[in-house]
Order: structure tokens, then sequence, then C-alpha cells
């Protein structure tokens, strides 16, 4: 099983040790990893924006790198969700399709193709999810609040193999954090107030840490945290499920 | 080219091809007990539900319940020991006054508490909404399940002009506080009757 | 209220009270939660959203037939019929059907059409008065604002400030902030408007095709005091309020007062047929845009919408903005897709006020896929060219640096050397990033300087 890893440019220029622990974390399990060192990035802030028909040879440059592989995985629900929904190529229109059914996010390769049910992971502490709205409402991370259905949650299933990991609860347990590509700067009042009141839900229940499938929401959050001394700490889910129990 | 005839023309051209209506037969709902089902729902939407049994006990219950002093209107004969029967054609301005209106449903609906009324039970028109309260004698035969069940029975029937009432007139536009009796009733009964 | 601000800086206003902002969001969110609960209480919850979607479907596939037939119906139930273009048009009809009978007062329930067609202010240049009877909408209108919500028109007004207006206009003592006494005094004076007023105008929330008759629901009875005690009803209704028959107002009563607030139906479902003896009634098909959307496939579904609400209660944008800073009649995800079709320059803000979280699609009881439609909408407002200059220059800037690893790499570079070593030239004011949150770390190397060194050795 040959694996295509894709790490978003955000993800690569600021949150190396989240793709270092994807990377670990995969060959862990047994995957042959390899990450094509010319990409850059799947389009998604200029299509959020409006402007989808400026990602074309951005487009290209991604089905240029990601070919040929069985899978392609990423730890960032939001841009694999952007690739599934708008890759698309006049160069190799079939390529870019079969990527389109090929890329995963990190959390559902992990519960939905390698289907994992242990791990050897240990990290003490409270842990409260950020269900991001693309990992959510675009992948079907979990089930959607508003809708009658039932309960489920990949994200959650997987942190509850890492021994002593205590997840904490939410009152509003998918509302968005604010952050929204570009949004968090062209909206920056509601996209903080979002994010403020986001983090307060998790403070109250005693998170120590916060993760989620998508850096984006976190890197948020982070940002609003650390302007207001928080302890509390943001960590991609790789990070957790590939913490050694050794190391505790 | 008319108004009617330009927006007709434009509908037309850009309308998509056709889609065909979708089967509303599956929604079906056995409910076990209607009457239960009924009564619960009503409550919760802020009405008071009386099992009278039958037109006597209401009569009873109108005279407890109600000040006799003021004007109490109805379009069912048997109580006329307790009601004014209404005069349809009565300018609609002179019910002004009523206390209480009491109107026999046509049915009602377990899902929602709701009770269907149309004009010739009615008496007139305004009455269910002007009146300061509202009974209705709801028999429990006439209960359906769901809101499909009701247009099941309504069918293709011809009238001037209908309502499914679901409780006390309410707002609660003022900081979400609920207020019940906004324009309409400040209070709806339902004598349940066999 | 009249501003050329955009929703991001009205947004800004709102958010300098925050307490403000927190009890407004959790007004909302209460609501959202009880259309939650309401949900999970009805059996075959999602089949029916699918159902009513797939019957608003077929409305639009057939307009033109459904209208032809409704017409027909009214005529034969002894309704008179009208078509307009556009709001004056619509105006005008009104107008026309008040002067005929020297009409000087008009009374008015729940209607977002004539909102959006500024009736009010016509008539009233034109002498004729005219009474909001929603009691939301009768506090707006006292206040000279929009209704900032389509059915709760003054969810982001205080008891408080609605007491003061009360004292002002309806001479309530002053510091009266109780809501049922408020209410009470509303009551008293609105009765007095419903029995003195000659004219009733209502909106119509479906106008079912087999039969002519129209449905109106009001929780507050507002509707039917109007209608049933006037001499001439007029009802205005957008085109899309059609449906098919009878039968399937089952479908569309069993959502949409659980969607809108938890409700399991409107206190009162009103169908009216035809006028009573000495009654006239009058029925005008207004066009205003929707022939146009429904030639738009990205997004003609959204004249599915029956305007229950829901998706501005879901929105987290809008219970933290506030429905005015939409600075549209219809605000809210739903305001935000259905402006642009009307006017894309004056729009062209809104369907970037959004995350484009999803939660708005998921809780429309006619599945009408809002945050896609804001995504289709952002790519119609840049391509015709209603977006700033400034960011369309950032834009292909930056798809030259993501087109090109090179470019990329040295860009990734500088762009983590200057936030570790200028901080000054990002971390100002002129950030918006900066204003409220700190920058990401960015003294490690990127994954990439990593992976070339550690990478294969793994």
């Amino acid at each position: 099983m040959k694996i295509g890893l894709f790490i978003p440019c955000y993800v690569n220029q600021l949150y190396p040790n989240a793709a270092i622990a994807t990377l670990e974390l995969l060959q862990k399990l047994g995957a042959d990893v390899s990450y094509p060192s010319k990409q850059t990035c799947c389009g998604q802030p200029m299509a959020n924006s409006g402007y989808e028909h400026l990602t074309q040879s951005c487009n290209d440059l991604f089905v240029e790198n990601f070919s040929g592989f069985d899978y392609i995985v990423a730890p960032s629900a939001s841009c694999v969700l952007h690739v599934k929904d708008h890759l698309h190529s006049h160069a190799n229109e079939a390529a870019a399709t079969e990527i389109r059914g090929k890329i995963y996010e990190l959390v559902e390769f992990l519960t939905d193709v390698l289907k994992i049910e242990k791990l050897d992971a240990h990290f003490p502490h409270k842990v409260g999810i950020h269900q991001s709205c693309h990992g959510l409402r675009g992948l079907h991370l979990a089930q959607m609040s508003e809708l009658v259905a039932p309960d489920f949650s990949k994200p959650r299933h997987l942190l509850n193999m890492v021994s002593g990991l205590e997840l904490t609860e939410l009152d509003r347990v998918d509302e968005c954090c604010g952050f929204g590509g570009l949004f968090c700067i062209a909206e920056e009042a509601v996209s903080v107030k979002m994010g403020k009141d986001r983090i307060t839900d998790h403070t109250k229940h005693g998170a120590e840490y916060i993760t989620s499938p998508d850096l984006s929401c976190l890197m948020h959050m982070e940002g609003i945290l650390q302007r207001n001394k928080s302890k509390v700490k943001i960590i991609h889910i790789a990070e957790i499920l590939n913490s050694s129990s050794i190391k505790a | 080219m008319s108004t009617r005839e330009k927006i007709l023309a434009a509908v037309k051209k850009n309308q998509p091809p056709l889609s065909a209506l979708p089967d509303i037969s599956v929604f079906k709902v056995h409910e076990e007990d209607v009457v239960k089902k009924y009564s619960e729902m009503f409550a919760g939407i802020g009405g008071l539900l009386v099992s009278a049994g039958s037109l006597e006990t209401v009569k009873d219950l109108v005279r407890k319940d109600f000040d006799q002093s003021k004007r109490i209107l109805s379009n069912i004969p048997a109580l006329s020991d307790v009601a004014e029967i209404s005069d349809s054609d009565a300018d609609p301005h002179t019910l002004e006054d009523v206390e209480l209106a009491i109107i026999e449903a046509r049915l009602a609906v377990a899902e929602n508490g709701a009770v269907w009324l149309t004009e010739d039970v009615m008496g007139h028109r305004v009455l269910p909404y002007i009146a300061q309260h509202l009974a209705v004698i709801v028999r429990e035969d006439s209960i359906v399940s769901t809101m499909h069940d009701a247009y099941a029975k309504i069918a293709t029937e011809d009238y001037g002009f209908g309502g499914f009432i679901g409780g006390p007139s309410k707002t609660a536009d003022i900081e979400q506080a609920l207020v019940l009796g906004a324009h309409g009733p400040l209070s709806m009964t339902v004598y349940l009757i066999k | 209220m009249k501003s050329t601000l955009d929703h991001a800086a009205l947004a800004e206003e709102f958010n300098k009270d925050e307490e403000r902002v927190d009890w407004h969001d959790g007004a909302l969110w209460w609501i959202r939660q009880k259309r939650d609960r309401s949900a999970h209480q009805t059996p075959q919850w999602e089949e029916l959203r699918e159902a009513a979607s797939a019957i608003k479907s077929n409305v639009i596939s057939n307009l033109h037939d459904y209208l032809i037939q409704f017409e027909e119906n009214l005529k034969k139930n002894g309704v008179k019929v009208y078509w307009a273009s556009d709001a004056e048009e619509h105006n005008q009809i009104v107008y026309s059907i008040l002067k005929a009978k020297e009409i000087k007062q008009m009374v008015k329930s729940k209607s977002m059409l004539t909102e959006e067609c500024h009736l009010n202010e016509f008539l009233e240049e034109r002498g004729i008065e005219v009474i909001n009877s929603d009691l939301g909408e009768y506090i707006q209108q006292i206040d000279n604002e929009p209704p900032s919500h389509i059915v709760l028109p003054c969810i982001h007004k205080r008891k408080e400030e609605i007491g003061e207006l009360f004292h002002e206009h309806l001479g309530t003592e002053k510091g009266l902030s109780d809501p049922t006494l408020l209410t009470r005094v509303a009551r008293k004076h609105l009765r007095n408007v419903f029995l003195t007023r000659r004219a009733a105008l209502t909106g119509v929330n479906f106008a079912v095709a087999e039969t002519g008759e129209y449905v109106v629901c009001t929780n507050e009875g507002n509707a039917d005091m109007g209608a049933h005690l006037s001499e001439v009803q007029i009802a205005s209704m957008g085109l899309e309020k059609i449906i098919p028959e009878r039968k399937h107002l089952g479908v569309f009563l069993r959502l949409l007062a659980r969607s809108a607030i938890g409700q399991p139906i409107t206190i009162y479902s009103s169908h009216y047929k035809k006028p009573r003896p000495g009654q006239e009634m009058h029925l005008i098909l207004v066009d205003k845009g929707r022939s146009n959307l429904l030639a738009r496939p990205d997004f003609r579904e959204s004249l599915k919408c029956i305007k229950c609400g829901g998706c501005m209660n879901t929105c987290p944008v809008y219970r933290k903005s506030g429905g005015l800073s939409y600075h549209n009649t219809i605000s809210g995800p739903i305001g935000a897709i259905l402006a642009p079709n009307l006017d894309m320059k004056k729009h062209a803000d809104l369907p970037f006020a959004s995350t484009l979280c999803g939660s708005c699609s998921n809780v429309c009881p006619v599945k009408i896929p809002i945050h896609d439609q804001l995504y289709k909408w952002r790519q119609e407002i840049v391509k015709q060219g209603y977006s700033a200059s400034r960011k369309t220059f950032s834009m292909k800037a930056m798809a030259l640096t993501l087109s090109s690893p090179e470019i990329y790499k040295t860009a990734g570079k500088t762009g983590r050397w200057l936030l570790n070593n200028a901080p000054f030239a990002i971390n100002n004011k002129f950030n918006p990033w900066y204003k409220q949150r700190d920058m990401p770390d960015s003294s490690q190397q990127s994954f990439g300087e990593w992976y070339a060194k550690n990478g294969s050795k793994k």
C-alpha cells in the first residue's frame, strides 16, 4: 500500500510536529509512506474567496505530485474536503478524478481503511474534541448534531484507544470556531468572538488540551489562547495518537 | 405584453425539466393511543384539557369555569342553556365583547394538539380569534395521528375558510419570554367528549 | 436603517457590546435546541425534509402550470388576482385597491415580501397609514428599524429598550419592561386597530394550486384578526409560495414551526379560500427576481425556502453579528444567498459573511444546500467584478506562489523569518489576525525541510 503524504501549506510551515507525527504514526502502522517534495497547497484559500478560477495551475501541480499512489492521506480535514469537492485538471482530469476518490483525512484513513482497533499510545490529559466543520459536515467524521440520525464519532473512537486520556464534554458539541479561512481576517470581530466562545466551552469543562483533525481551527484558537495567557494548549489529533507510552 | 404574460413567459423559459412529486403516503404513524397523545401535546402547548365525557358535563364546566355575566357565544344548539347561539349574518365587529366562544372541532390532531375548524362550525370566521377565551369540543373518535391523516380526512372538502388552531394565541417577541394571549384568545380549553 | 457599511463593519459595531452578543447568541441557540428536540420527537424527520424538498423541486419545475391553475381556482373562489413584476408595480396595485375604496388606514400582518417592497413607506407617502400587527414587527416599526430576523423581528432588542419605546409611543409608565405587561398593552392598542381598519394585508405561507386556497401561519392570531374584521383583504405572495395539492400542506405544516421555533405547529394555520359575504379578497402574485432566479441553475433551489428562519438560529455568524448587520430585509444565511440575485453589487459582501460551516443546510426543512450556494455566489461575485481589486491582486500573487514549488519554498521561509525576526512588520494593528490573536510560532524548520534531512532515514 503506497501512501502519498499531503502536508498542507500552513501545516508544513507552522506545524511541522503534526506532520511528523502523521508520518510516524502511519509508518508505525506499517504503511509505506512518501512525501512528494514539490507539493504546495490544495488551493482552498483562493477558491473559498471566490477565486476558484485561479486555482488551475495549483490543481495541476497537485495532480502531478499525487498521481500513482494507492491512497493520499493528509492531517487536515478541510484541505481534504476541498480536494474531494473541487480538484479538477484540464491537463489530466482522469488523474484528478482518481485522486478525489483516493484522498483521505488521517482520522478516516485510520478508522475506515486501516480499520485500527487498538493503539499503543499514552496521553494522560483531559482533552476536548473540536469537530472541524469540514471534517464533520463535509467528511462526516462524526454525526452532525442537526440531524436526526444515530450518533458516532471517528475521532472519539480513536481517542478512546489512547491510555490515560480523558475526553471532556461540550455544551455545543459541533459549533464552528470561526476560523473560516480568510473569514478570520475579513470578519475579524465575529471570528474572534466565535473562537473565544468555543474555547470557553472547552475550558469550563476542564479540558487541558483542545484537539482536532484540523489545524486551521486550532491555529485560530491557539492565537486567542496565547493572547489571553491561557494554560490550555492545542494539539493535532495525530500528535496524541502518536504519543508514545514510553515517554509517559 | 401584460405583466402576467411577461412573468409566465419568463417562468416557462427558465424553469428546469419536470421533476416528479414524491410519494407522501409513506408517512404513517401508528399511534397506540391517540387520545392520550393528543392530551399530552395539547397540554404541552399551553392548552387546558378536560375529559368532559358529554355535552351535559360541558355545560356544567362552562358554568363553573366562566363568568356567566359575560358574553358566551356558540354555534352548538345543545349548549343554548349556557351560550348565546351565534348569528352568522352579524357584523364581525359586534363580536368584540365575546368572553368565551365554544366551537365543536371537525377533527383534532394528536401529534400537535391542534383542532381543525371550518367556518360553518365557527358560526363566524372571526369568532375563535376575537373571543377572550376559546373552548373547543373534541369528540375522541375525531382525533387523528398526524397532519397527513388530517388532510386525508379533509380531502377535497369545499370551505370558504378553515383553520387549525393549536392553543391559546401566544408571542415570544419580547426577549423570547412566552406570553399567552397575544392578539387572539388568552386561553384555550378542549373538552373531550365520547 | 440606511447604511453604507458592509457586514464586517456592522458586525464589528455589534461586537463592541460583548454582553449583548452573548445574550443574543444564547437566545437564538436556545431556539436551535428547541428545534432539535422537536425534530427528534418527530418520526421520519429526515424523510419529511426529503419529501418537502422533492415537492418544492416539482414546484420549481412546473411553476408555470401551477401558477395558471392557482389563478383559475382563485377566480373560481371569487378572489381577484393581480400580477406584479417588481416592488413598484406591487405597491401601485395595493394603492389602487385601497384608493378605489377610499381607504386611508390598513393593518398588515407579517410579510417579508412587502418589507422588501417597502410598501409601508410607499403608502405613507400617499397618505395611507399602515400598522404592522405582528408584535415584533410593530415594535420594529415604531422604532423605525427593519426586522432583524424573519420569524423573530426584534430578537436583538432588550426588554428595557422595548419598554422605553412603549413609554414613548404608547404612554406606558417609564421603566416598565415586563414582557407580559408590555404584551397586554400592545394587545389592547392593536385590538382597537383591528376593529377600526377596513383593509388588512397578509403574507402567504403556502398557496395551493389545486384548490386556490392560501395558508397563513401565525402564533399571535394577528393575521386572522385583521383579515376577518376587514372589508378588503389583500394577500401578497412571491411566485415560489405555490404548492401542488392540499395534502402537501401536511408535509410543510409538520416541518415549518418545528424548524422555526421547535413548536409542533403554529398556533394558527389559516386556510383562506373565499371572501365572506360583503368582503373583497385580492391576491397579488409578485415576481421580483423570482423568474430570474429560476434561470440560475446553481441558485434556483433557494426558491424552495419556506421562511422558517432555522438557518439564522443555527448560524454562529448570525448569532454573533445580529440580523441588522446583513443590511437586507432577509438576513442570515438564506438572506445571503437570496440578496445577490436581486442586487449583486449591493450585497457582494453577504456570501462572505459565513465560515461555510454548513449547519444551515442541515437544519433547512427543504434541504437547500445553503453553504454550497454561498460558495458559488462567491465565485459569481468575483467573476462579475464585484470584489475589491486589492483582493484580486493578492489572490493572483497567492495563486502564483502556490503553483510554483520553488517560489513557495522561498515565500514560506520569508514568511517564517519575518514572523520570527521582524514581528513589528506583522504584529501590528493593521494585521487583523494580530488584533486579538497571537501569531503562530514560526521558529521551527518546515516539515519539508525536516523531511529532506530525516525522512529517508525512517
